[in-house]
């Protein structure tokens, strides 16, 4: 589908030619809010009220489509740009004209190389069918579109560190208000979506709103949504299913069972800014009504299976060691907290440590994350607590037995585990259980230089 | 020595790109390291120069992003994913393995100036695990013996910069 002539044939930009040619923008708007759509980059948020957001008028407006994905556990927007770039930029294109921008930007990842690459090609082949540019399938309605890379940092995902590092500055969070809609790139009203998002539009103008809300359960978590599955399970991968499939299913029925059958003992539902859940939660609906009851949320859609070999405490180090190295160090809460987590936790996982240290940890992860309000200006402080707070309610003795003991319980039990590494022989060999698209033949797979891109 | 004249144009060129000039920063770091490897204070001072720039200014971009090296590197810098879905499939193992291979810790360099082996986070390979970017390539669902293949390729081939894509965006 990289191909704009493939795209085409499958009725692609079908319905960009009918939002421009057959529909006014408040219309696609008021669409877009009965499908139920919801911002699929982690908030959550429904996405015809943020389009509704952006001031109506004549003034410039820009589109920033937020490719910087790099929730741990997340790979479903690498996908999406890889092998499918034309539908992103119908999405684009359609969420452009329905808010009245003129100038759209994708802000990709840096290390999204072959990403880019295919991203630019298909800029470069929509322009030259007048799919970007001036009078857009003969409408009055003009987009101009650039493609601009990142260079590595996480905090480029928050939408207001995004337009920063967009604009060449240190991408640090901006204080809000004023919100990007008012206020965004290069000072000019913004409207900011995920790749997931923008690539649900065409769907929803080709075939309803009533379609798409049809999936999932209306009224507040309806459509598809792409599950990006990983760690201990046989067959990891992106699975597209209607939001609200249950944990238990996707694990089980979609992405192969845990190897050997071994038990599930936790897992990271939405991404590791999200809680854990517990093995004894696998038929809780992954969708973000029910994940946010439960203490947790749907995030970006990454469950990360730990099996009974995992050991939570060091688990939980990595995913808090991940916020400690992405802390841009704007907000002093989150610079320190997230380093005396780090301290902490590594103390009570090699020994040296007592359970004095396991409250004093908690009582740190309180004083940083959701408890406590408007403390930081973006929410990688809030999320660098998940993994502690979550870790500790589900699996305290754990965290008391390592700083008792400075060992490992579940080491204990799993002689040849290695805090829940893989174990050499114990995983399938993966290559004969991926689907085809994923496999990649390095030996062919040299990327040229990225063309320069067509102005 | 100053920066190559291609290097120079590619700067420019990437000046005119976009909506405002100084969007054009990263892409203008990217392309300096591509020649130079790393990003030394010279070659800062270099490219503030052309964009007319603060060298404080971009110093401050390549200390924040990973994709920046300040500092010398090997022909082939390999970045090791170490974030919670890599951890779970052995990527500790594997950089311990690759350590050991190249006989340098994480942040070091080999002596021959071939390889640098550090560790980044979360690469969006999660479903592909474990992984590493070497050149700006992904490399995925590693094992020691594809890891052996692909140093060993690397070994022999003449510069990391022949595969390097990217930059010019």
């Amino acid at each position: 589908m990289a191909d704009i002539d493939v795209y085409e044939a499958r009725g692609g930009y079908s319905a960009a030619r009918k939002a421009l040619t057959e529909m006014e923008p408040a219309q696609i708007v008021d669409l877009v809010k009965a499908s139920g759509l919801r911002g699929r980059g982690g908030a959550g948020f429904p996405t015809g009220v943020k389009w509704g957001f952006v001031p109506k008028g004549d003034m410039l407006k820009y589109l920033v489509c937020n490719s910087d994905e790099s929730e741990p556990g997340t790979f479903n927007n690498r996908e999406l740009i890889e092998t499918d770039p034309h539908q992103l930029l119908e999405g684009i294109i359609i969420a452009a004209y329905a808010t009245g921008c003129q100038r759209a930007v994708i802000y990709a990842r840096g290390e999204f190389a072959l990403g880019a690459e295919r991203l630019s090609r298909a800029i470069g082949q929509a322009r030259a069918r007048g799919y970007f540019g001036t009078s857009i399938f003969g409408s009055d309605f003009s987009l101009e579109i650039w493609l601009l890379r990142g260079a590595g940092a996480y905090i480029c995902g928050e939408e207001t560190a995004l337009l920063e590092s967009a604009e060449g500055n240190r991408p640090m969070p901006r204080s809000r208000p004023p919100f990007p809609a008012v206020v965004g790139l290069y000072g000019k009203p913004t409207l900011v979506n995920n790749v997931e998002t923008l690539c649900c539009i065409p769907h929803i103008v080709g075939r309803g709103a009533e379609w798409f809300a049809s999936i999932g359960t209306a009224p507040r978590n309806t459509g598809p949504k792409i599950y990006s599955v990983s760690g201990h399970v046989n067959r990891p991968g992106n699975y597209e299913l209607p939001l609200g499939v249950t944990l238990r299913e996707l694990i089980y029925e979609h992405a192969g069972g845990v190897p050997s059958n071994r038990k599930v003992k936790a897992v990271v539902p939405g991404g590791s800014s999200a809680a854990m859940l517990g093995g004894d939660q696998l038929d809780i609906k992954l969708d973000f009504d029910t994940l946010a009851a439960a203490g947790s949320m749907l995030g970006t859609g990454a469950v990360v299976v730990m099996d009974e070999t995992t050991c939570i405490p060091h688990a939980s180090l990595r995913m808090v060691e991940f916020y400690n190295h992405e802390s841009c160090g704007k907000c002093t809460p989150c610079r320190e907290g997230t380093m005396w987590m780090v301290k902490l936790l590594r103390r009570i996982c090699e020994g040296g440590a007592t359970s004095a240290d396991v409250d004093e940890l908690l009582r740190i992860a309180q004083a940083i994350g959701f408890g406590a309000p408007n403390i930081t200006l973006c929410a990688l402080g809030d999320a660098a607590t998940s993994p502690i707070t979550s870790g500790i309610k589900l699996f305290r003795e754990e965290f008391e037995y390592h700083a008792r003991h400075g060992r490992c319980p579940t080491e204990t039990q799993w002689p040849t585990a290695t805090h829940g590494q893989e174990r050499r022989g114990d995983m399938p060999d993966l290559l004969t259980n991926i689907p085809p698209y994923m496999l990649r033949d390095e030996t062919k797979h040299v990327v040229p230089s990225v063309p320069q891109e067509p102005r | 020595m100053p920066l190559s004249f291609e290097t120079r144009q590619e700067i420019e060129s990437a000046l005119g790109r976009y909506p405002e000039r100084r969007t054009a920063v990263l892409d203008a770091l990217r392309a300096a390291q591509r020649e130079r490897g790393y990003l030394s204070s010279d070659t800062i001072r270099e490219v503030a120069e052309i964009l007319d720039m603060d060298p404080s200014a971009l110093v401050s971009l390549v200390t924040f992003y990973d994709l920046f090296h300040d500092n010398p590197v090997g022909e082939h810098v390999i970045m090791v994913c170490r974030s919670i879905s890599c951890y779970l499939r052995g990527a500790d193992d594997l950089i311990q393995y690759i350590s050991e291979r190249l006989g340098v810790p994480v942040g070091g360099t080999t002596a021959d100036g071939k390889f640098t082996l550090k560790t980044i986070e979360c690469l969006a390979s999660c479903g592909t695990a474990p992984a590493m970017l070497v050149n700006e390539r992904y490399y995925e669902q590693l094992t020691r013996e594809r890891v052996d293949q692909i140093l060993s390729a690397l070994a022999s081939s003449t510069s990391g910069k022949a595969t390097a894509t990217g930059g010019a965006q």
